[in-house]
């Protein structure tokens, strides 16, 4: 496993080429992009068991990034990670490209479902969780999804199926970093405590700092504890995080970056030179 | 219907290990045998269809093929979005059955009625949407989804339906099949409603007209062989379905017809009304006010036939 520093800057890197590519693009969500990377990171280079040069072997672990709005941060890390020739994206967005503001099922390959509307990525994950259990395979599953996500029905149909059939080979992230589209996750909806929310639905619940590589390497890693609950991470996280004039402020829900915006968080990220 | 349904996907989960369950609290005992011999492939889901209908895209994405079941409004326009986004924009092999379609459940009232699932569902890509008219066309109609690449939606009724067929059919997707041959009108039934539609024959004949009657099984993709050759050489052409008039099988003809240039003899459309049908009644009573009887739709084809003259 690669160490928490060398994984650190594959972070950096990501989310430079993020803010890089919503300025090029002009696509938002940069700040819900950025807030999900060092769990994103975590993911790919700790417990997930893929292969790049055989992204489709049945016995392989899949994720989910269920907030697809992120997507970005998702075809970033994948390119890093070797699943395609990062080239590629510089047709992000682009009339007739592959990389579309959500991901397509296998748009590229390691893909492993089509999201962008909320609250579909656990209940996709739970049965391949189930097939994995059938096929007697060998996977997990890791779904990514944010905090205004729990807010959808569908999360919570799939919170009470998954302990009843003690899915426990499922690991959910929450990227809980506070907002949503327009306003305070907390406040627009009674979502805290969150953590308590999962517990009493029967899952094997930990908070952690979610910028704090070890600690989510940790939290994910844990194998099951054999009482067959499933395991949510809620992982702490700031929106935007890595570039200072955009953490916590939800204008960069939206906001597009302009050149001097981009230079300035390329700059904060130790990744002063322009890739585009 | 539903026991039908019950037997040959029990049938056919023992020649094929890919085929997993998921009901959604529903079908009491329908499913013992299956849970007995298939322990591992059933999941009753609970009162969560939104959360079943995911599932069901994920067990697909895997390699497995998973039929999900319930009541039809429950099984479909309840969880329209997982239809659309997690099983036909992935186009993954999921077959949805959605059991007591149309006015199956008429006592139960309009939450339970589904007379606008075909109209929303034959609009999304990759989906084939296959109503079967008896219990001998359900164990067919289930092996033709099965040998699909994508994704399949099944209408069944309940149970007691009239048998319109004395033993399995030929089922093909796509191709109709013809009940009998007549030379005046031609009807076109839509899954249950077949029975009606050869009741109307019997009317017809006794009024001195010959009707063809077709079971047409397949709303999408349509057979438009069999529709080119009905419009082009009978007097009147004659859709039967316990669906609303608008989006049914009647819809989708209609669209097909104004695709077409010349002139064509006349469509009639009997189908539900644009409106619920909110006061208690039977299934029966609410077919004779909707003209879903066979005398009612003989009776409507006359009159057409009379005015077009």
């Amino acid at each position: 496993m690669t160490c928490v520093a060398e994984l650190a800057s594959i972070a950096a890197r990501i989310r430079a080429r993020v803010v890089e590519m919503s300025h090029v693009a002009e696509t938002p969500h940069l700040g819900s992009s950025l807030s999900c990377v060092d769990l994103l990171v975590a993911t790919y280079w700790g417990p997930l068991r893929i292969d790049p040069k055989h992204p489709l072997d049945p016995n392989r672990d899949r994720f989910i990034l269920s907030k697809g709005h992120a997507a970005t941060a998702l075809y970033v890390a994948l390119a890093e990670r070797g699943f395609f020739d990062p080239a590629l994206l510089d047709t992000y967005d682009t009339d007739g490209g592959a990389l579309p503001e959500h991901p397509g099922l296998q748009c590229v390959p390691g893909i492993e479902a089509a999201t962008g509307s909320l609250g579909h990525g656990l209940p996709i994950a739970l049965g391949m969780a189930l097939a994995a259990r059938i096929q007697k395979r060998p996977s997990r599953q890791f779904v990514l999804m944010s905090d205004g996500e729990c807010e959808e029905g569908s999360v919570w149909e799939a919170a009470m199926f998954a302990p009843a059939q003690k899915l426990d080979s499922v690991t959910v992230m929450i990227d809980y970093n506070k907002w949503q589209a327009t306003g305070r996750s907390d406040e627009i909806m009674a979502l805290a405590p969150l953590a308590e929310k999962w517990r009493a639905f029967g899952w094997d619940a930990v908070e952690v700092d979610g910028h704090d590589m070890a600690a989510v390497l940790a939290a994910i890693s844990r194998e099951p504890d054999g009482s067959g609950r499933p395991r949510v991470v809620v992982a702490h996280t700031v929106k935007g995080k890595g570039v200072s004039f955009m953490e916590d402020d939800n204008n960069w829900h939206y906001r597009i970056p302009n050149a001097d915006e981009v230079r300035k968080a390329r700059i904060e990220l130790g990744q002063p030179e322009a890739t585009a | 219907m539903r026991n039908a349904f019950a037997a040959a996907i029990t049938d056919l989960a023992a020649q094929d290990e890919r085929i997993v369950l998921l009901s959604g609290d529903i079908g009491n005992r329908l499913f013992d045998t299956f849970r007995e011999r298939f322990p591992d492939r059933f999941y009753n889901c609970g009162v969560a269809e939104a959360n079943m209908t995911g599932m069901a895209a994920g067990l697909a994405l895997s390699g497995l093929r998973p039929f999900t079941y319930t009541i039809t409004p429950f099984a479909t326009t309840r969880v329209i979005e997982q239809i659309r986004v997690d099983i036909c924009y992935h186009d993954v092999p999921v077959v949805i059955v959605g059991t007591g379609s149309g006015l199956s459940y008429a006592s139960l009232g309009p939450t339970h009625h589904s007379c606008e699932d075909v109209g929303i569902l034959r609009c999304f890509p990759n989906l084939t949407v296959l109503c079967p008219a008896d219990s001998a066309e359900v164990g067919p109609a289930l092996e033709a989804a099965l040998g699909l690449p994508g994704p399949a939606y099944i209408r069944l009724g309940k149970k007691g339906e009239p048998a319109v067929h004395e033993k399995p059919p030929v089922f093909v997707v796509g191709k109709g099949i013809v009940m009998r041959e007549g030379t005046d009108i031609c009807l076109f039934g839509m899954g249950t409603l077949v029975s009606v539609a050869l009741a109307a024959a019997k009317e017809l004949e006794a009024q001195g007209l010959s009707a063809r009657v077709v079971s047409m099984h397949t709303v999408k993709p349509l057979d438009e062989a069999l529709l080119a050759d009905a419009f082009g050489r009978f007097r009147a052409v004659a859709v039967v379905e316990e669906h609303s008039v608008i989006g049914g099988l009647g819809s989708a003809v209609a669209e097909w017809l104004a695709r077409r240039d010349g002139p064509h003899p006349p469509l009639v459309a009997c189908g539900t009304p644009d409106a619920f049908i909110s006061e208690a009644g039977s299934q029966q009573w609410m077919r004779e006010r909707c003209g879903l009887t066979g005398p009612a739709v003989a009776a409507s084809v006359v009159a057409r036939l009379g005015a077009s003259r």
